[in-house]
């Protein structure tokens, strides 16, 4: 069984955000990136299916600043082979850029099954996942919380609004979108990531220009602006549903 | 079952070969000492000696599969009874913990410390970019050597806690006024300086340790100063006994000792009498965490202030009570408490409430926040006062 497991790196939120001089995007000067908090279930998951069967475990990312000591680490934790796509993602792109640039190495691939974080905080123009499904033509789950392989196929826990859970066999190849791993991402001593960087070997592979179509041009970014404050409204509910009366016809809405 | 044959424990060779004076294992006659005095003894499936009977019968699997050993904190109250001297606390338990974590065997909230360590430099997860913020609304500015680039008299290692905890750092500027009053001619590293390591290398994490034991004496090595003074006795701990088997060797003193040695420049300063009752807490990492022994110091200090009265609790100077916030123990008030159902935080404070403080005195940036939520618990109403000395000195100071 070939896992194949898709991550990102995203801005960490424990630097303050600052919009750029063009006013369409982040500033790049302070910002440091993180791998995407679902993308890190993902690994975890594949990481736990690796160990309850034999499967190989592929880590695929965009090669940002970063993005090796990742990398590395999903190796200490059990990844068998490291991918770093080589091309112009130092300055962000979006997900239909991403999912293009992924899917050329996917088709060389061939996984059986691919992991992915069901969202990422930077989405604009969808999620990856779904994005990758619909390039390779192939099935697509989302908000996954467990799978489990079964003669050939996978059985992914679906997780609903309400508390509802459901358990769909996916036929593959297929790719899911992982909420939560089965148990959290696990802790990986500074010694094994450090072991890691002097034994595992991160492949890198050239992808051709970027197509971002399909994704949304930003205008503008910025900050919350404040609107005006609330207002109170005060005194018994005839007072109260008067007022209201008045300030709907005030706003035209009445 | 066949007795293990010496060549078999590997595992209890290893905790030998990788301890400094290790082979004083091969004393331990299971007197049972170290496990009687164990703040939380009662709540581990191998309390100290017990872990040591299981490594010599070879037996590592139960050892490895329970959690337990992560109620110990580090407090050195075993190594310190122990009458073959044997290493228990940096060697026997530090390098057990070494096995949980290189097998991922961590609880949740030590994992996030952690990895909060590793990436931003400090256990709290704060930007390392505002390490100094501490220190900038200060009447006068507290210099960064990164900026002033010059050399000065004494290297202030401030320290996670004292620079990000918003308790804290009331502390910190409580210390920095202390130290301008004086003249002393100080810098801080700010944004250039790590955690110091100690409580990831006594939990265990050794590769991070060595890594910020590194980038903490690169940074050292920029800069030139006498010696360094530290408000963390966790600081002190390590920057006098691990550092320099990496290479790293500096003076350093805590900085009740730096005070205690300028108490006639202070004397004339403390205008203002403070009419506390105060009870000293001592804290294991400058006192009997590897024979520190700092225990008068703090205490002229707090004699010196004008109206102020100090008494002793039960439990003082090498027999002191852990306030349960080494080796790890800072993350795992929930994880102790689902174990034990008793926090070593609150048996201080009834102890000190007992004695009759009205003030605990304090000289650990772990303790204000630790004592000051024990003593919401045990009164309600939370009477007790907790103070760091520095504040209390800074209060007298105030003109």
């Amino acid at each position: 069984m070939n896992i194949a497991t898709l991550f990102k790196l995203v801005p960490d939120l424990v630097e303050e955000l600052e919009i750029d001089a063009g006013g369409t995007s982040l500033d790049m000067t302070w910002l440091r990136l993180i791998i995407s908090e679902f993308d890190d279930h993902a690994i975890e998951q594949a990481i736990l299916l690796k160990e309850r069967s034999a499967a190989q475990v592929t880590v695929i990312a965009p090669g940002v600043e970063g993005v090796d000591e990742v990398l590395f680490t999903a190796a200490a934790k059990g990844a068998d082979r490291l991918i770093k796509l080589i091309g112009d993602f130092e300055a962000g792109v979006n997900n239909h850029s991403l999912a293009r640039a992924i899917v050329t190495f996917l088709k060389d691939l061939q996984p059986d099954l691919i992991l992915t974080g069901v969202q990422a905080h930077n989405d604009l123009d969808g999620s990856l996942g779904p994005l990758v499904a619909g390039f390779l033509g192939i099935p697509y789950v989302g908000y996954v919380s467990g799978v489990t392989l079964s003669n050939g196929k996978v059985i992914a826990q679906k997780e609903y609004p309400g508390g509802l859970i459901a358990r769909i066999e996916v036929d593959l190849p297929a790719v899911l979108g992982i909420q939560a791993a089965e148990k959290p991402p696990r802790y990986v001593a500074v010694s094994k990531v450090r072991q890691a960087m002097q034994t595992a070997i991160i492949e890198e592979h050239k992808v051709g220009s970027l197509d971002p179509t399909g994704g949304i041009p930003v205008e503008r970014m910025f900050k919350p602006e404040a609107g005006t404050r609330a207002m109170i409204i005060e005194g018994d509910e005839r007072e109260i549903a008067s007022r209201l009366i008045e300030i709907f016809k005030e706003v035209g809405v009445l | 079952m066949p007795a293990a044959s010496i060549s078999d424990r590997l595992f209890y060779a290893k905790v030998i070969s990788v301890t400094p004076h290790g082979e004083r294992l091969d004393l331990c006659l299971q007197c049972g000492m170290c496990s009687g005095i164990c703040p939380y003894g009662f709540g581990m499936d191998f309390p100290p000696h017990a872990l040591i009977a299981e490594l010599r019968a070879n037996e590592v699997d139960p050892i490895l599969e329970s959690d337990r050993i992560w109620l110990c904190m580090s407090c050195f109250a075993c190594t310190s009874v122990c009458p073959a001297q044997i290493p228990l606390t940096t060697g026997l338990l530090a390098t057990v913990k070494t096995e949980m974590i290189l097998k991922g065997k961590v609880p949740t909230e030590l994992q996030t410390a952690l990895e909060n360590t590793l990436r931003y430099g400090n256990s709290l997860g704060k930007s390392p970019r505002k390490r100094a913020e501490w220190s900038q609304d200060l009447p006068s500015k507290v210099p960064i050597l990164a900026e002033t680039k010059e050399p000065v008299e004494i290297l202030w290692f401030v320290g996670d806690y004292a620079s990000y905890h918003p308790r804290i750092q009331p502390v910190s500027r409580a210390m920095a006024k202390i130290l301008q009053a004086l003249g002393v001619h100080f810098a801080i590293l700010g944004p250039e300086e790590s955690s110091d390591g100690d409580v990831q290398c006594l939990a265990g994490e050794r590769g991070l340790f060595e890594m910020l034991a590194q980038k903490n004496g690169k940074a050292f090595g920029k800069y030139q100063f006498k010696e360094i003074i530290t408000t963390d006795p966790h600081a002190y701990n390590v920057i006098k006994n691990e550092y320099p088997k990496l290479g790293f060797s500096y003076p350093i003193k805590h900085y009740t000792q730096f005070l205690t040695e300028r108490l006639d420049q202070i004397r004339p300063l403390m205008r203002k009498p403070l009419m506390y009752r105060m009870a000293y807490h001592d804290p294991c990492c400058i006192g009997r965490a590897n024979n520190n022994n700092v225990y008068e110091e703090p205490r002229q200090i707090l004699k010196s202030i004008p109206g102020a009265e100090l008494i002793e609790m039960p439990h003082n100077r090498s027999n002191s009570i852990c306030c349960g916030g080494g080796g790890g123990g800072n993350w795992l008030d929930g994880f102790v408490w689902e174990r034990t159902h008793a926090r070593i935080t609150e048996w201080r404070v009834r102890e000190a409430i007992a004695a009759g403080a009205e003030v605990l005195a304090v000289a650990c940036p772990y303790e204000p926040p630790r004592f000051e939520d024990a003593a919401k618990m045990v009164q309600g109403d939370g009477k007790l006062v907790v103070k760091d000395i520095a504040e209390l000195l800074a209060e007298a100071m105030e003109s």
